[in-house]
């Protein structure tokens, strides 16, 4: 499974939300109807998937499918 | 004149039912809900064996997200709050929600919730702990969640007093209503507490039975071989109204509250004053309040937690108060069959004792073996006995020596 895919099935599964609506553009609050803790809680499953430490302020930065995704490819990258 | 109080609407999730006709029936057929434990692995346990609520789906109150960020104690009261909402055949819409209320308590809270996210701490750091942590645990968040569900946007908070929380919530309520803040309350207590450090914990105090060979036996009040209560689980919940306001929605009445009485013992942490002396005076004053004479009681729904201690006060306390009359009214322990539902047991004990009233029959105290010399009332052995119940009274008393007694009458004009 590619990146992008275990990305969207985390927010399909956190925030319960159709897989259609999880499209590059969608914001995780606005357009997926996340609260603050639902975007906190997204964070943490990605960092257990990926094995990566997210710092508040990054996290902060990660409000969107695709920002998530540039996020952890960039973040995956450094590591190896 | 004083605004009277009548109950509308039931809900309840137990260890022998999921549903107030499931709980009664089981109730009146003696249905045993204790086995051994199967939510952990309890062979360390001294105790293996509780009352689980079993087979409960929670699919139509919670959606699989919404799962996932309650406790237990939680969706169990999502889960008795609807079945009580629609028996009380509310119209939502008609309804002035900022006189409807909600005072639903837990007596611990949140503990499975506790437990995981306080192993992934101490395996994972703290980072790792869920936002969702603290608003799942916390003791209050059955009322707030109920609130939000049904936008109830009167009176709302929770009561903790160990054993006795449910029956100080709808006491409360009861007096809400009465006071004049509110028309309409949801009122109950909920539980989840079998867990390692629930069982564990209980299992320290001595407080649990540790009939391991024989646990459908273990929970025997007023028995001659008790040796400990029964931790069980679950929620009841009970739609208490104004009369007025149920009169003019055309509500069904079950019954009228009649009084509320709270007292401390100012004894024991745990232990029970002589006498039961604190629980002969919350009695005493749940009759007075509701302008009842004390032979009016017919029925006695027990504290009766199968302890050794409990039992054998709480029946001192009913001789000493009702003299002669102790050996005329029926006394039983529903906990016999539900085991002891810790925050929640007031409130599914007041639903069988409303019913009790409604349909004049009283539950039976099942395990009912040898007679002990010092608890010799008629506690209703292993039948159900059909009689004239023109008042009862619910008994809770709660560790930190918290006594709440509430007395129930039928609907009269």
């Amino acid at each position: 499974m590619s990146l992008e895919e275990k990305v969207k099935d985390i927010i399909v599964e956190k925030l319960g939300v159709e897989p259609d609506k999880v499209v590059p553009e969608a914001r995780f609050i606005e357009d997926l109807g996340a609260d603050s803790l639902d975007t906190v809680e997204l964070v943490m499953a990605f960092e257990d998937e990926f094995n990566v430490e997210i710092p508040d302020e990054d996290a902060q930065e990660i409000t969107t499918v695709k920002s998530a995704i540039d996020y952890l490819s960039k973040k995956i990258q450094s590591a190896e | 004149m004083a605004r009277r109080v009548v109950v509308t609407g039931m809900g309840a999730v137990t260890p022998i039912g999921n549903s107030v006709k499931e709980f009664w029936e089981g109730l009146l057929e003696g249905r045993n809900g204790v086995d051994y434990i199967t939510r952990f692995d309890a062979s360390q346990h001294k105790t293996k064996f509780a009352a689980e609520v079993k087979n409960v789906n929670f699919d139509d109150v919670l959606d699989r997200r919404e799962r996932n960020r309650v406790d237990l104690y939680a969706a169990f009261a999502m889960k008795a709050a609807k079945e009580a909402m629609e028996d009380a055949g509310v119209d939502l819409e008609k309804l002035n929600r900022d006189r409807a209320g909600v005072v639903v308590g837990s007596g611990i809270g949140g503990i499975l919730s506790f437990e995981t996210e306080h192993a992934k701490m101490l395996k994972h750091g703290p980072r790792r702990v869920s936002p969702y942590f603290v608003p799942q645990m916390i003791s209050d968040i059955a009322a707030g969640h109920i609130s939000i569900r049904y936008k109830l946007t009167g009176p709302n908070y929770a009561t903790v007093s160990a054993c006795a929380t449910a029956s100080h919530a709808i006491g409360d309520a009861v007096r809400l209503i009465r006071y004049g803040d509110a028309d309409f309350m949801v009122a109950g207590g909920s539980e989840a507490a079998i867990c390692p450090m629930g069982v564990a914990g209980f299992n320290s105090m001595q407080a649990l039975s540790t009939r391991n060979d024989d646990p459908k036996h273990a929970s025997r009040p007023f028995d001659r071989l008790r040796d400990g209560f029964v931790i069980g689980e679950g929620c009841g919940i009970l739609i208490l109204e104004e009369l007025e306001h149920a009169k003019k929605r055309g509500a069904q009445i079950y019954a009228e509250i009649r009084g509320v009485g709270f007292t401390a013992d100012a004894y024991h942490i745990t232990a029970p004053a002589p006498g039961g002396e604190g629980a002969r005076r919350a009695m005493r004053m749940c009759v007075e309040d509701g302008g009842l004479n004390l032979d009016e009681i017919d029925y006695i729904n027990a504290h009766g937690t199968s302890t050794p201690y409990n039992d054998k006060s709480e029946t001192e306390a009913i001789k000493a108060l009702f003299g002669e009359h102790a050996y005329k009214l029926n006394v039983s322990s529903t906990k016999s069959m539900t085991g002891h539902l810790l925050g929640a047991a007031g409130a599914i004990e007041l639903i069988a004792t409303v019913l009790a009233v409604k349909h004049n029959v009283v539950p039976p105290t099942i395990n009912y073996q040898e007679p002990d010399p010092e608890c010799d009332l008629n506690y209703t052995p292993n039948q159900p006995q059909e009689r004239v119940v023109r008042a009862a009274i619910n008994n809770a008393f709660g560790f930190g020596g918290h006594n709440a007694c509430i007395s129930v009458s039928k609907f009269v004009e």
